[in-house]
């Protein structure tokens, strides 16, 4: 591991992101657009909107950081550019952390803008600190780029990385309490879910939503999501190979 | 223009030359061996691409690999490259196993598409590349790197134009001056002048010669051009993953008593299927 060539490589991502406004005008722009929508869909009943707007600042985050991290490695991997970095002296994990290092830094600027929308201008009542919010959002956000850099692993288009979308993220907003509380559901339902990282997440946001200091459950969340983000983060590095036949 | 850097502004020019007579050392009177491959095979999906192949290319030669496509020329140079899997045999480049991790940084390798990000423009292409190969290198230097890396492939006046929007020889070429970042020992090129006008490709060999020359650099350039061959001091003829002759074009021009290397070439050919016939 080489900390320059880490940074180098974020650098580098931050580059051609900046090429591309369009992109990062998106990434900010429609979690605020959609939080707003929710804010007047909910328009008779606040408290609702309370409960599941904080989730969303869970849920954003990782669907936007899968979506991106996915294209860009299978960019990287069907352009050459992955086989020319490989065959130079860079360590996968330089490769890996500068693109969590750049995704994280554009996730923090999303959560953000976000979080800053939903406390202050939707009037979204939470308990504990907003610091605490982003502070979740952006571990999803890792996590939502690990995920995202491993699954590209399997998919040798573009058409077929989109699709790991609604395969690996839906289930997990399905089951991750945002529309029923998990010890609700079907006892099979509510297993599988307690071992989907998006549950930690939206949990986590709960925490946040309900108490006003740092809770040991919050704890145990953040710790959840944060460790398997580096658990799948280190089996998207396993993915990159130096030699493919 | 692609025929002399700045004055001066190049340390790496010399001195270079005297370090490749370190490790292996071939026939006497001969130069070193930079590459060594002795049974050498690679299988890929179940086909044979590579079938037991022997030879050496001696180290500060432009030594040209000529085929049709599909004879293996690239699985061949990505074995050398080290990103080859399944490699059988053995494959030494510059004194070490092939692919080994001491060979990342002394070894240039561009593959037959151009393998730069698109969305950056040539000049920041280059400086990413830079500074994965040399972390170390201040600012001043790294710009300098890059810049005569721009010259060498004449690409001064598109440096911050976006890759994407380069012509096709152009972005070849931003793919090559990655190779050509960071002086290394032994350059693998994959048809680096496919696709080129007639004034590029002269310039681009001429720059062969002279890395070949200056810096004591070994260079693996393929090609399915045959009239590329004359512009090699070695030539590797191969056909369906076998090499057919190793030598210089003039000594295969000599004892197949023909005036082209396509003629030659076409020789070998027919001589080969023969012999398979006739062991049939």
């Amino acid at each position: 591991m080489n900390i320059s060539r880490t940074l180098a490589t974020a650098r580098r991502v931050l580059r051609q992101l900046s090429h591309d406004p369009r992109t990062i005008a998106l990434l900010l722009i429609v979690p605020c657009a959609l939080l707003l929508l929710l804010y007047f869909v909910f328009d008779a009943s606040p408290q609702a909107f309370d409960g599941i707007g904080a989730s969303l600042l869970g849920i954003f985050p990782m669907v936007t950081m899968f979506l991106v991290t996915s294209i860009a490695t299978l960019r990287e991997r069907t352009s050459g550019t992955l086989e020319r970095l490989l065959s130079m002296p860079l360590g996968k994990a330089d490769l890996i952390l500068g693109y969590a290092l750049a995704f994280g830094l554009l996730a923090i600027l999303q959560a953000s803008a976000a979080t800053a929308l939903a406390v202050w201008a939707l009037d979204l009542d939470i308990a504990g600190s907003a610091w605490l919010l982003l502070l979740v959002a952006l571990l999803d956000s890792l996590l939502g780029t690990a995920l995202g850099l491993f699954v590209s692993a399997f998919a040798a288009s573009e058409f077929q990385a989109v699709q790991f979308m609604p395969a690996v993220i839906f289930p997990q907003i399905l089951l991750c309490g945002l529309f029923a509380p998990r010890d609700t559901m079907q006892p099979v339902l509510e297993a599988i879910s307690n071992v989907l990282p998006m549950s930690y997440a939206v949990d986590g946001m709960n925490e946040v939503l309900h108490h006003a200091s740092v809770s040991g459950d919050f704890v145990r969340d953040t710790v959840i999501v944060a460790g398997i983000a580096l658990l799948v983060l280190t089996l998207g590095a396993a993915t990159l190979r130096r030699r493919t036949p | 223009m692609m025929n002399k850097s700045p004055g001066g502004a190049d340390p790496t020019l010399t001195g270079l030359g005297t370090q490749s007579a370190q490790s292996g050392t071939g026939p006497e009177g001969t130069r070193p061996v930079a590459i060594r491959a002795r049974g050498l095979g690679v299988v890929r999906g179940g086909r044979t691409v590579l079938d037991s192949l022997d030879f050496d290319i001696h180290r500060g030669q432009v030594t040209g690999l000529l085929g049709p496509s599909g004879c293996g020329k690239s699985t061949l140079m990505r074995a050398i490259a080290g990103t080859q899997a399944k490699v059988t045999g053995t494959l030494d480049v510059l004194g070490r196993p092939a692919g080994s991790a001491a060979l990342r940084s002394r070894l240039g390798y561009v593959t037959q598409a151009p393998s730069v990000y698109l969305d950056l423009t040539a000049r920041q292409n280059l400086d990413y590349f830079s500074s994965i190969l040399d972390p170390w290198l201040n600012r001043s230097d790294r710009r300098a790197q890059v810049d005569r890396a721009l010259t060498e492939v004449d690409l001064t006046g598109h440096a911050d134009a976006l890759a994407g929007n380069l012509s096709g020889g152009q972005l070849s070429r931003v793919s090559l001056a990655v190779a050509l970042l960071g002086t290394p020992e032994l350059l693998v090129l994959d048809e680096p002048t496919v696709g080129l006008d007639p004034v590029l490709r002269r310039d681009l060999w001429n720059l062969f010669h002279r890395l070949a020359d200056e810096r004591g650099t070994t260079l693996l350039v393929s090609s399915h051009v045959m009239d590329e061959a004359d512009r090699c001091e070695r030539l590797l003829l191969m056909r369906s993953g076998r090499i057919l002759a190793d030598d210089t074009p003039d000594a295969l021009r000599g004892h197949t008593r023909t005036d082209t290397i396509e003629d030659a070439f076409l020789h070998l050919v027919d001589a080969a299927k023969q012999q398979e016939e006739a062991t049939r």
